[in-house]
C-alpha cells in the first residue's frame, strides 16, 4: 500500500482485464529502448486470467509476446469476498453460488494457453515449492509467452483451518484434481509427486478426501462426487498416456 | 519576421496527416486496434514500422482496452506511444483513459470523431471523446488535415511537459477521409522541436520502485518518514497540471510557430469577433463551416463573428470570455449532447461567462450527429432564427434546439 511496498523489484500494478496487454507494452517499451536482460513477469488472479482477463492474455500468447506469465489460482474472486470464477469447482459453495454450490466444472486455462502453441507452460501447486522454483527458473531461460499455472489453497475462502494450508494443496495433487506437470516445446512432462505416483504406479487418493476437509463443499452431493472421481480417473489416464507417449 | 521555409505540400487525408505526424514524432510503440473511420490510420503506422521508415515496435493488439493498456506500460517504460481510436473503441478504453491519466503517463492519442450506437453508425459527430472528457485527458480539436498534423507533433511535446496524456480529436470522415494540402514538416526540424521522451518513473531491477498501487484517501508516511500523498492529493495535482497546462499549450502553440511558421498560440481559433455582436461558437471541423455561415450573414449586414473551440480540456473560461465580452447573443453549435441537459461546448461557454459582466443571450443547437450533413447555409439559419428569437425574455434556454426532422 502507498508509499510502502513489500515487493523487491520493479513493479507497475495495472487495471484488472489488462495483465496481458500491460505485461505486453512493458516488453515492447523496453524492446523500443533497447533495454536487454530484463525478464517481464505477469501476475494475475485466476478472476483476472481465466475471465476478465482472458482476452488480453489470449491476444499477447498469439503474438508470442516475451513474458511470463503466473496464474496464482485460488480458485474464486477472494479479493472481492470469494464469488465464483471460471476457476472455481463444481460443488463449491461461494458468494454467489450461496445455496446449490457451482454447477459447472472449472475452466481447463491450462489447455487453453497449451492450444495458443507457446513454448512452456506449467502447472503448479503452492504445496510444492521445489516444483515451482525449477519451473519459475527454467522459464526465465525460454523465450516467447510463457505460461504458469499455481493452485494456491485459500483458507478463508475454502473454509478450512489455515494449518491445513499445505496439506490441502498435497491433497489436490494426490487425489488427481490438480495434475503437476510441464509441457516444453509440445513435450509433456509429469512432475513432482504427480511424476511419482506415476512412476510407482500407486492409485491417487479418493477425491472425496479432497472435499471433506473444506467447508466449501459442505453441499456437494453424492452424484457430483461420482461424477467428479470419474472425470479425475479419466483424465488421469490421459495425462499418463501422454507423459508415456510423449 | 517572415519565416524563410520551404513549403512541403502533399494532398493527402486527415488520417495519413496523423500518421505523418505520428513518425515525425519518432513513436517508439505504437498499439492500436482497427475501427472505421480510424483504421487507415492504423494501417499507415504499421506500413511505416514494417517497411522501415519508422522505428517503432508495432503491437497489433486484440482489442482498445489492450490498446491503451500497452501504450500505458510502454509510457512508464520510458517510451514514446501513440495510439488512435474512434467511437465503440475510445469508450472500450474507458478504463485505460482514466490508468493512463493518473498514473500521469504523456501518451498522444489520435480520437476520430464518431457516432457511438446503438443503433450502429460509422459518421461523424463528437459523442465519443466529449464522453471521456472527464477522464484527465488534455482535448484538443482540429479544423483541417494540417492543424491535424501540427497538432500531434504539438501533443507530444505539451505531454510530455506537463505529464499529462493528450487527445488529439478529428472529425471522422469530413478530415480522416477527406483530402486537403498538407505542408509536412522536416524531419531536423521537428526532432528541434520535440526534446527526447523524459520519463518521471524508473522501472529498474537496480533500483526497484512500486507504481499505482493501492492508495489511501488520506497522506501515509513512508519507510523514509516522510509524509506521502494521500489518492485526493494526487487528484488534485492531475487537476492542477490541467488548470496550468495552458501555457504550456500556448508555448508549444508559439514555438512551432518559429519554427515552422505556423501559428498555435491560440487555445481556439477567432474570426472577425472585433466589432461582432453575435458570435457563433462551434468545434472541430464545424469551426470552418461556421466562418462560411459568418460570411452570408456579415453579407446581410449582420456583425457575426465566430469562435472556434480548439482546446477543450483545459476549458480556457478566461480567454473565452475575454472574446465574448461584445456579444448580445451567442449561438452555440453541439455535435453531442449531454442527455438530459444541453450540448458540452455550450454548458462550458455558459459556466465560463457566470459571474462577468456579460450578460448574452445565448442559444444551443445540436447539429451532425451520426454524420447528419451540416451547411454553413444551416448554421446561418439557426442563426437569423435565434436572433429573432431575442424578442422573446427568455436569455437561456433550458433546452437545446435540434437540427433534425422531428
Ligand atoms: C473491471 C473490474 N471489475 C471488477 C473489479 C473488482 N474486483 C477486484 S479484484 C476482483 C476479483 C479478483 O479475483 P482473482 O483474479 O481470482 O484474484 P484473487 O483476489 O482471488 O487473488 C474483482 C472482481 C475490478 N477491480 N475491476
Amino acid at each position: 500500500m502507498y508509499p510502502i511496498t513489500a515487493v523487491n523489484v520493479p513493479c507497475v500494478n495495472t487495471p484488472f482485464a489488462s495483465t496481458g496487454a500491460s505485461a505486453t507494452g512493458l516488453v515492447a517499451g523496453l524492446k523500443a529502448l533497447g533495454r536487454k536482460g530484463i525478464t517481464v513477469l505477469a501476475f494475475a488472479g485466476d478472476g483476472g486470467t481465466y475471465d476478465i482477463g482472458i482476452q488480453s492474455l489470449s491476444g499477447a500468447a498469439e503474438r508470442q509476446m516475451d513474458f511470463i506469465y503466473v496464474c496464482y489460482d485460488n480458485e474464486g474472486y477472494m479479493n472481492t469476498g470469494n464469488q465464483r470464477s471460471g476457476s472455481t469447482p463444481l460443488g463449491a459453495v461461494s458468494g454467489t453460488t450461496p445455496v446449490l454450490g457451482k454447477q459447472q466444472y472449472q475452466k481447463d486455462m491450462t489447455a487453453i494457453m497449451e492450444a495458443h502453441g507457446l513454448p512452456y507452460v506449467a502447472t503448479c501447486s503452492a504445496s510444492f515449492p521445489l516444483d515451482l522454483y525449477e519451473k519459475v527458473k527454467k522459464a526465465r531461460t525460454i523465450e516467447g509467452t510463457r505460461f504458469i499455472h499455481i493452485q494456491t489453497p485459500c483458507p478463508p475462502g475454502w473454509l478450512f483451518p489455515f494449518s491445513d494450508t499445505i496439506k490441502i494443496g498435497e491433497l489436490a495433487v494426490e487425489t488427481g484434481l490438480v495434475v503437476l506437470y510441464e509441457i516444453e516445446d509440445g513435450i509433456f512432462r509429469l512432475t513432482s509427486m504427480s511424476e511419482s505416483v506415476a512412476s510407482k504406479g500407486t492409485q491417487l487418493r479418493p477425491v472425496r478426501e479432497y472435499f471433506n476437509h473444506q467447508g466449501r463443499f459442505k453441499t456437494i452431493t453424492e452424484e457430483q462426487i461420482d461424477e467428479l472421481q470419474e472425470w479425475v480417473t479419466t483424465r488421469w489416464k490421459h495425462f499418463l498416456h501422454r507423459a508415456t507417449h510423449a | 519576421m517572415a519565416i524563410q521555409r520551404k513549403s512541403n505540400i502533399h494532398i493527402m487525408d486527415g488520417n495519413q496527416a496523423a500518421a505523418i505526424a505520428a513518425r515525425l514524432s519518432r513513436v517508439q510503440v505504437v498499439a492500436a486496434y482497427p475501427i472505421t473511420p480510424q483504421t487507415p490510420l492504423t494501417e499507415q503506422l504499421s506500413l511505416f514500422v514494417e517497411s522501415g521508415e519508422l522505428k517503432a515496435e508495432y503491437v497489433a493488439v486484440e482489442s482498445e482496452h489492450s490498446a491503451l493498456a500497452v501504450c500505458t506500460s510502454a509510457s512508464i517504460v520510458g517510451a514514446r506511444a501513440f495510439t488512435a481510436t474512434s467511437a465503440h473503441g475510445l469508450a472500450y478504453m474507458h478504463e485505460m483513459l482514466h490508468w493512463a491519466a493518473g498514473a500521469r503517463l504523456p501518451i498522444v492519442l489520435a480520437c476520430v470523431n464518431r457516432a457511438i450506437g446503438a443503433p450502429w453508425n460509422v459518421l461523424n459527430d463528437q459523442q465519443d471523446s466529449i464522453a471521456q472528457r472527464d477522464t484527465g485527458w488534455i482535448q484538443i480539436y482540429c479544423r483541417n488535415n494540417q492543424e491535424i498534423l501540427d497538432t500531434v507533433i504539438q501533443a507530444f511535446r505539451i505531454a510530455e511537459q506537463v505529464y499529462v496524456p493528450v487527445m488529439v480529436c478529428y472529425d471522422g470522415y469530413i478530415l480522416s477521409h477527406t483530402e486537403m494540402p498538407v505542408d509536412i514538416p522536416d524531419q531536423a526540424d521537428v526532432d528541434k522541436y520535440l526534446p527526447p521522451y523524459k520519463p518521471h518513473t524508473t522501472l529498474d531491477p537496480a533500483n526497484p520502485k512500486n507504481y499505482n498501487l493501492v492508495t489511501l484517501a488520506d497522506p501515509r508516511v513512508g519507510v523514509e518518514g516522510k509524509l506521502c500523498h494521500g489518492y485526493m492529493e494526487l487528484r488534485y495535482l492531475l487537476q492542477e497540471a490541467l488548470q496550468n497546462s495552458r501555457e504550456t499549450i500556448l508555448d508549444a502553440g508559439q514555438e512551432f510557430n518559429k519554427i515552422f511558421g505556423r501559428d498555435y498560440a491560440r487555445m481556439f481559433w477567432e474570426d472577425r469577433n472585433e466589432d461582432a455582436e453575435i458570435t457563433i461558437v462551434a468545434m472541430g471541423s464545424l469551426a470552418m463551416e461556421a466562418i462560411v455561415a459568418a460570411d452570408m450573414l456579415r453579407e446581410e449586414g449582420i456583425k457575426v463573428g465566430v469562435l472556434g473551440l480548439r482546446v477543450f480540456r483545459p476549458f480556457p473560461k478566461a480567454d473565452v470570455v475575454r472574446v465574448l465580452r461584445k456579444s448580445k447573443l451567442i449561438v452555440v453549435f453541439d455535435k453531442n449532447i449531454s442527455y438530459g441537459s444541453e450540448g458540452a461546448t455550450c454548458s462550458e461557454i455558459k459556466s465560463a461567462l457566470y459571474g462577468t459582466y456579460i450578460n448574452a443571450s445565448i442559444r444551443n443547437f445540436i447539429v451532425g450527429l451520426g454524420g447528419r450533413d451540416v451547411k454553413a447555409r444551416e448554421l446561418a439559419d439557426a442563426t437569423r432564427k435565434a436572433i429573432a428569437s431575442l424578442k422573446e425574455t427568455v436569455i437561456n434556454p433550458d433546452y437545446p434546439e435540434w437540427i433534425c426532422q422531428i
